[in-house]
Formats: C-alpha cells, structure tokens, sequence
C-alpha cells in the first residue's frame, strides 16, 4: 500500500486539539496570519493552483467560487458554510468539528479574508448537538484571543462568525434550500441558473454569498500553510489532493480516512480492515447514498476513486460516503429502506420529486411485499427519467441515481421478488407493433 | 411564556442576523425548550409575536423540519438510526431490543412518559452504526448490552 499523508488529519490524535491553545502549538492560526499579510488575488490564485474542488458532492473548483465576489465590493455579502452533513453514509465533517473545530474557524478566517466578507455563518445539522457546541466553543476562544471580532489578529479587518444549527431536514444540505433555511423559511431550494442567478450574485438577503462545504474550507488551511502547488503534488489530472472519507458498512475498521483522491478503491478497503469477518462483499456505494453503486468485482474495486473515474463509470465521488455491502443484503430491500428516506426529505415543492419519490417508495414496498409486477422494473426506471433533471434541486435526482445503478447490476434479483403468475395481472396489454412494413 | 432570560437570550440572537426573521429556527429552538421539549400553538404565537412575523409563516417553518416536536414527547427521546448503513450493521433489531425493553412500539411514548423511541433518518455517525440519539448526546457502537447500560442509566 502506498503511504498516504495526513494533511487534514495530522493532528487528528492530538489530545484537546479543539482547545485554541493546543491547536496554536500544532500550526494553528499560521495560515491565518500569513493569510491576512497576503493579497485577495494571492490567495485565490494558492487555492487555484491546489485543484481544490468542492468536497461537499458537487466537485466545484473553489477558487472560481472565490472569485466571483467582486473585488472591493463594499455591501454586505456573505460566507456561509454548509456543515449540514446528511447524505447518509457521510460523517466526515461531524468528526471533523468535533476534534477541529478551530480548523473550521480558521479555514473561515482566510476565506471571509480573501472574499473581504465580514459576516460568515456556518449551518450544522440540528442533529449534530455536539459539534455545534464544538464550535461554539471554538469561536468564543477564536474572538477572546482577538482572532474574531473587530480588527483580528491586530489588522483593520472585521469578521463574526455565527454558528447556526439546522432542525432536521436533509434538503438543507442543498445550498439553495440551506440559505433559504438561514433566512428563517422553510428548507426549499430556489431555482437555479440560468433563470435565476447563481449564489454569488444573489445568495442570502440578496446580497452576493460563497457557499462551501466544511472540509472544503478547512482545506483551505493546510493550502496556505504548505502552498497550493505543493498540495497539488498529490493525486493527478483534476483531482488533487487528499480528501475524507467516511468508510462504513461491512468492514472490520468503518472509520474516517484520508486518502489521496485516485486510491484504488480496493486499497480503502485493505485499510479499513477489509470485509467485516472475511465475508465476501456484494456491492459497494462509492459517494454516499445519492450515488449509483458498483458490484464488489475486481473492475470496480480497482479503480481509483476520484471525481473523473466516478464519473465516466457511471457514479460519483460525491461525498465521500464509501459504503460496502456483504452477500448478506438484499439490493431491493436496501433500496426500499433508501426510497423511503428520500420520500420523507422531499421538501414537496416540485411535483417530480415528490410524487416521483412517493411512487418509488409504494413500488419498492409492494415489490418486498411479494406483490410485485412484471411491469414494475420498467416503471421505476420509467418514474426516474421523469425525475432527473426536472426540479429545482438534485433531491429527486439523488433518489432516482441508486435505483438505476441498481438496476443496471442486479435487477435479477428484483425480478426474482416479482412472482411470476404477475404477468396475468396485467391491465393493459401491450399495444401491437406497427407491422406496416411486411 | 418565555423567562426574561430566554428574551434577553433571543435579543442577543436577533442582533447577529440581517433581519429579524432569520431568527426564526434558533428562537424556535428556544421555545421547544421553554415550552418542555415541544411547541404547542401558544409557544408559535408567542415566537411569532416577539419576532413579529405571521403565525401562520412560524407554523408553517416549524411543521417543515423534524427536530421541532409537534406533540409532547418523553423526557428521553430516543432516535436510532435506520438508515442504510446503520440498517445493514443491526439498527432494526436495536429497535426492537429498545421497544421490547420499554414495552412500547416504535413512535410511542412510555406510559410514566420517561421515554420515546423513534427511526430516525441518517445521523451522520456511520461509520460507528449502528447508532442513536437520546436528547442532545450520540451513543455508537450499539449493541443490546451498551442498550442496556445507557437505558438502565437513564431509568434511574
């Protein structure tokens, strides 16, 4: 196996590494005053050179994000961190403020710094008590060492952090639906571009907003500190660096880890301690639950997991919620436990999302009751095309992706739920064919 | 009603948002305290009134998302994780161990109202499933004996 550096993780180990004091011995607040000495541009243009990309699921390169601010803009405009960790399968970012918070903190001081925004809110999943106290915590240290607040770290430059908690909605993790939620309404997303502008001409209180994934902004932290062309050292092609991953499922070690983006997936799970009990594995989710999974053959388990290769096999890097599944688990039932979650986080504000994920839930649940239909795969294949693409969030979409992956590698075992006498319950007969050209 | 301390506590949130409004969620989250772990119709009224919104916006905002309780609950409100990755390491029988222990079913109050057990959706704490949230605290790892402990704790 090849040796993987810790670069967000480095101190993960270190005892009160959440205390302000036992952070500034292991590099803490470095990045943020050598931050502070450097232009807007420099900075962007370090994020730039690092590759960083969007590590909250979307892949979006950061420092175009970071740009869009207009320069010496004076009205207010915002950063806002999206800490409402809920895809299942991911618990990156939960540990992550809890054991460094102040790494959050101070990843917030060079962004807010290099967008000039004085006003950063973070929005943590109401779920997550914990790290909200965390952080909570942290930014009170952060402001009594003069590090927040007005004029930090003795420079002329103002910045409050507010630490927001969330009340239970996946949808909130969708940056539209999470500013619509900090304003105070309920969690639905917006539309989106081109018939609407994007965050970062019109985000929170219509003012300009950047909005950015925890782990995205406190990798911004080792960026500065070790330069963006040395953190690009790692990973190849448009994926560099490390990032988190949550490993769960069978495996013997379910943990966090960061890896080089590009691991072989097969040596995630060596690390993870391979499959739990030496049971053979069936299948595996490569992204979080949104994203479509891959059987555990040596085609998939070899490849490198990074935004592209997810991408031209049919998946996602997503989130980096790596799931594995033993021979144990049904796909269907899986599934079905799945299509009701995604039934229940629809915000209800789009019809194909709404209806569309009702509709996969009723089918998955009549399919597990032994009443299945012989024309119900197609349906459910059918419902997710209507679904994709046609709301104003990917909520619908990210119900619709598993079911078509499953679909695509183990429709076998549907069809084996679906009795075969079925076929007779048919309402409709199939239209016949045009035979016009006999 | 809210003490003189939860409003003083409330102005001091007000003034870290743009607008009033955007105070919603946290003083929601201080009523569902005030008022004894839920929001009856006076504890939305009242936040509608101090935040000066229609009562119809606040109760709209606090039916959409799950944390705020719309009935009463337990002291305890047990949540366990059922979804997929915590359903795959035993979250459903750690429902069933909790619900036979209590001698409730899942979505039911205890009759001395010390406890309520709850599914809940994706806790973020996967890779130490299966897991459950009692009030403001995690507990991971779960099995019927660590149920056990942590129940039988509570009890007392």
């Amino acid at each position: 196996m090849s040796e993987q550096p810790q670069i967000l993780f480095k101190y993960r180990n270190v005892e009160n590494y959440s205390n302000i004091d036992v952070y500034s011995q292991h590099e803490g607040y470095t990045a943020a005053k050598k931050a502070l000495s450097m232009e807007q541009d420099a900075i962007i243009e370090e994020i730039r050179i690092s590759g960083l990309r969007g590590r909250g699921g979307a892949g979006f390169p950061t420092f175009i994000k970071w740009n869009g601010i207009p320069k010496n803009w004076d009205s207010p405009h915002y950063l806002v961190i999206n800490a409402d960790e809920g895809e299942p399968g991911t618990a990156k970012d939960r540990e992550l403020m809890n054991k460094m918070p102040h790494m959050l903190v101070e990843g917030c001081i060079i962004a807010s710094w290099a967008i000039r925004a004085h006003s950063c809110y973070i929005y943590v999943r109401g779920e997550y008590v914990e790290p909200i106290n965390a952080l909570r915590k942290a930014v009170a240290e952060a402001y009594a060492k003069g590090y927040l607040g007005k004029g930090i770290f003795g420079t002329s430059f103002d910045l409050d952090i507010v630490v927001h908690s969330g009340a239970g909605s996946y949808e909130c993790g969708e940056e539209s639906a999470l500013m619509s939620s900090l304003m105070g309404e309920r969690g639905m997303p917006r539309h989106k571009p081109p018939s609407a502008p994007l965050p970062v001409i019109s985000g929170v209180w219509n003012s300009p907003t950047i909005i950015n994934n925890v782990e995205t902004i406190a990798t911004a932290v080792p960026i500065i500190n070790m330069g963006g062309a040395e953190y690009a050292k790692f990973g190849s092609g448009r994926s560099l660096g490390t990032k988190l991953f949550t490993v769960s499922g069978h495996v013997n070690k379910p943990a966090n880890y960061e890896f080089i983006l590009g691991t072989p997936i097969r040596e995630i799970l060596e690390t993870a301690g391979g499959p739990l009990n030496g049971k053979p594995l069936k299948f595996f989710i490569p992204g979080g639950s949104s994203t479509p999974m891959f059987p555990a053959t040596d085609k998939f388990l070899d490849l490198p997991l990074d935004y592209e290769t997810m991408m031209a096999n049919g998946s996602m890097l997503g989130s980096g919620g790596l799931m594995f599944f033993n021979e144990d688990v049904s796909v269907p039932a899986l599934m079905t436990r799945l299509m009701h979650f995604y039934a229940h986080e629809s915000c209800g504000k789009c019809t194909p999302c709404r209806e569309g994920t009702s509709w996969l839930t009723k089918i998955h649940d009549r399919i597990m009751a032994g009443g299945g239909r012989h024309e119900d795969l197609d349906i459910l294949l059918d419902i997710c095309n209507n679904i994709g693409g046609r709301s104003f969030c990917a909520l619908g979409d990210a119900a619709a992706m598993p079911i078509q992956g499953a679909l695509k590698h183990f429709r076998h075992e549907y069809e084996a739920l679906i009795p075969s006498q079925s076929l007779s319950k048919r309402i409709f007969a199939p239209l016949p064919l045009a035979t016009a050209a006999h | 009603m809210f003490t003189a301390e939860a409003k003083e506590q409330l102005d001091n949130i007000i003034k870290k948002y743009p607008t009033k409004k955007a105070a919603l969620l946290p003083a929601l989250w201080l009523a569902q305290e005030q008022y004894g772990g839920w929001l009856p119709a006076d504890a939305m009224r009242e936040v509608a009134g101090y935040l000066e919104l229609p009562p119809a916006e606040v109760e709209g905002v606090a039916t959409f998302y799950t944390m705020y309780n719309k009935e009463p609950i337990g002291k305890h409100h047990i949540e366990v994780c059922h979804n997929i990755a915590c359903m795959v390491r035993g979250s459903d029988d750690i429902i069933d161990y909790i619900g036979a222990k209590l001698g409730i079913e899942k979505g039911a109050t205890t009759a001395d109202g010390k406890f309520t057990l709850n599914g809940a959706e994706c806790l973020g704490a996967c890779a130490n499933a299966p897991c459950m949230m009692i009030k403001d605290k995690y507990y991971e790892d779960l099995t019927p004996a660590k149920v056990d402990a942590i129940i039988d704790d509570l009890k007392k």
